[in-house]
């Protein structure tokens, strides 16, 4: 069931995944004869890469297109717009790859352990389920999910045969990374894979998850809101605000020298053990606004300490700043911004 | 960075190679709901009480009953009690066991078939508008509100007065009756069940559609479908008994428990606990399939 897809192609310069002002726009029904005449910008004309080997983190509130993004990487939704490249193979277009074939390398793990598993199926049968779609005999197919569950520390024997709702939330999350294993992915995406666990089984599931990372070759893209966590776990960081790429770079940049205003005020906002790491920054006042109607020219203009008339004209884009890029006026020689040089 | 090679086989450290798991005893889920039904007194009567119901008016028959159909002008509306006639006779003298056991018969199967149809129908319609959603959910929902819109006894009624009486068209008015209601309800869990992570999980792995909606939805609508069907058997029983009464159903002298109340009116006056032994018998097992219907849900509804 191997293609030869799973084999690197472009080499390791060349990006695993490639997406380009990818858009997404939810209709709200409730217009005349429940057409929608309003939508959600849930993603915004996004385009990220995503080198092979790397951990890119996600981070951004709560309702900022997360998970928007993680469905649009896996096609689990389809873009309004915007293109696909998975290791120089486009995606669904015509001498590209099918969105299947997109999906046998990237997995997803999603954040309710519970959910994401049948309750009436037993975790062999869940982890045998893509493996046997794909076309793998039953024996096989159950031989490769028990050996998944010994790679994620569950003693076959133990766990094969239960179901679900017999397993703890760490026990159930190490089961649905099994899961997106099965079908051997390049890439694994997570989704507030472990925000909802306790501190110290989330620990050993995050050290796991390096581990497999390892042994497998894996390239990860992890979300989550948890900022230490990301600092922990990522190569590159990626921050979103309502929709919108508004910094990406190294995780060293961005957490040592944040330069969107966004950024500043998520950081300081964190909760830290270390008194020197306490900057001085103003924390993030209020609610994101409603993604419905986001804000003229640049969308965090209204909870910016630095925003300028200028900032509701002009919609700032990503600009490469050194060590990251930033998608803010201040950075933008000749903006208009008073800050900018 | 690192690259690896992302050729992995994880099978390949497994030594052993294949191993087959032996079939384990495992706490499934239906042998948890058994053991929540073992401990709920109600449902269990009511399983009992419908199981004699059920197998008495199938062996009928064999069961050494005096005919039902033998009139009499000699002993008509005997009381309860009598001698040979353990429950008395009706208004034409013929054995009210007898015609009550073989009533079961029409009064059942009249009550179980337009569900079970229907069941095959609406749970067809139901399940796809629910996991296809868009288009498809909104042509058949918005066909089956309007059917939604007549309450179901007038739905009837109306029905097998436009087809006529007799009993293949109270089959046929009763499972269009019942279509809508079981479409609904199937189409709304299946939605919910769609609306889970673990389906698309599924869509994630590239399976195909009736292989998720097989493997991944069935085994989680079904249960719920069923237990919704069962409670509507009791209201088939009632509407079919009540066609008959109005004379839009089952035709004399079949023994049906509707029909038997109609023709046992006149005799209200001169024997009333007798005239309402038709009424006992489907208050009874209408009233069982419904409380059979609660305690199933209420097993069936295992959270962790
Ligand atoms: N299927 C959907 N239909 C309509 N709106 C949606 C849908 N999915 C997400 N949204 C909206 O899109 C925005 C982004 O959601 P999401 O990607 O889940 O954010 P996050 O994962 O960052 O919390 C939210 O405003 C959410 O309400
Ligand atoms: S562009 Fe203006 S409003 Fe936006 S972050 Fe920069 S300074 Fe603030
Ligand atoms: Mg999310």
């Amino acid at each position: 069931m191997d293609s030869v897809l799973s084999v690197d192609r472009g080499g390791p310069a060349q990006p695993l995944l490639l997406a380009k002002n990818l858009r997404k726009h939810f209709p709200i029904p409730g217009g005349l004869l429940g057409r929608a005449t309003r939508v959600v910008r849930a993603v915004d004309d996004l385009t990220l890469s995503v080198a092979k080997g790397e951990t890119l983190g996600v981070v951004g509130e709560s309702g900022c297109g997360k998970s928007t993004v993680a469905r649009l990487l896996m096609r689990l939704i389809k873009p309004d717009r915007g293109t696909m490249i998975l290791d120089g193979d486009p995606v669904d277009e015509p001498h590209g790859i099918t969105v299947n074939e997109l999906r046998r390398h990237v997995q997803m793990v999603f954040q309710d352990s519970y959910a994401s598993l049948n309750p009436r199926l037993t975790i062999v049968e869940t982890l045998a389920f893509a493996p046997k779609a794909h076309g793998l005999p039953h024996a096989e197919a159950r031989g490769r999910s028990r050996d998944l569950l010994a790679k994620v520390g569950l003693e076959p024997d133990t766990f094969a045969d239960r179901y679900p709702h017999e397993l703890s939330g760490g026990q159930r999350q190490r089961v649905n990374i099994a899961r997106a294993l099965a079908l051997r992915p390049r890439l694994v995406i997570l989704d507030e894979a472990v925000s909802a666990l306790d501190k110290s089984v989330e620990a050993q599931v995050l050290n796991m998850l390096v581990d497999l990372k390892d042994e497998f070759g894996l390239t990860y893209v992890f979300i989550s809101h948890d900022l230490n966590v990301v600092q922990y776990l990522s190569d590159r960081v990626l921050v979103m605000y309502l929709g919108k790429i508004v910094e990406i770079g190294d995780v060293e940049a961005i957490y040592g020298k944040p330069q969107h205003p966004y950024t500043r005020a998520l950081l300081s906002a964190r909760p830290t053990m270390d008194p020197r790491r306490r900057t001085q920054e103003a924390p993030i006042q209020g609610d994101p606004p409603n993604p419905i109607d986001p804000p003229s020219g640049c969308r965090f203009r209204t909870r910016c300490p630095f925003a300028e008339s200028v900032c509701a004209g002009t919609e700032p884009v990503l600009a490469d700043t050194g060590k990251q890029s930033v998608a803010c006026l201040m950075y933008v020689p000749g903006s208009g911004h008073s800050k900018a040089a | 960075m690192a690259i690896q090679s992302p050729s992995l086989d994880l099978t390949a450290g497994a030594g052993t190679g294949v191993r087959l798991t032996p079939v384990a005893i495992t706490r499934g889920y239906w042998q948890s709901v058994a053991r929540r039904l073992r401990r709920d007194p109600v449902t269990l009567v009511c399983g009992v009480v419908l199981l004699l119901v059920v197998a008495s008016a199938l062996a009928a028959p064999w069961l050494g009953l005096s005919d039902p159909y033998k009139t009499s002008m000699i002993r008509r509306l005997y009381p309860i009690g009598s001698p040979n006639f353990l429950l008395g006779t009706d208004e034409l003298g013929r054995d009210m066991f007898s015609r009550l056991i073989y009533g079961g018969r029409l009064s059942l199967f009249m009550g179980v078939t337009p569900v079970v149809l229907a069941l095959l129908i609406g749970g067809f319609l139901g399940i796809t508008a629910g996991f296809l959603g868009g288009r498809v959910n909104m042509l058949i929902m918005r066909i089956m509100d309007v059917f939604y819109a007549f309450p179901s006894v007038l739905l009837a009624i109306s029905l097998s007065g436009a087809m006529g009486a007799g009993a293949e068209n109270t089959l046929l008015a009763l499972t269009l009756v019942f279509i809508p209601p079981i479409c609904r309800v199937s189409e709304s869990v299946t939605t919910q069940v769609r609306g889970f992570d673990f389906v698309e999980a599924a869509r994630a792995s590239g399976a195909g559609t009736l292989t998720i909606v097989r493997v991944h939805v069935l085994g989680n609508v079904l249960g719920p479908i069923l237990v919704y069907a069962t409670s509507l058997i009791s209201v088939a029983i009632i509407l079919a008994a009540g066609l008959s009464f109005l004379g839009l159903g089952v035709k004399p002298p079949e023994p049906e428990w509707g029909l038997m109340l109609n023709t046992l009116r006149q005799a209200i006056y001169v024997n009333p606990v007798l005239a309402a032994l038709p009424g006992v018998m489907i208050f009874i097992t209408s009233i069982c399939f419904n409380l059979m219907s609660d305690g199933l849900r209420a097993a069936m509804d295992v959270k962790a």
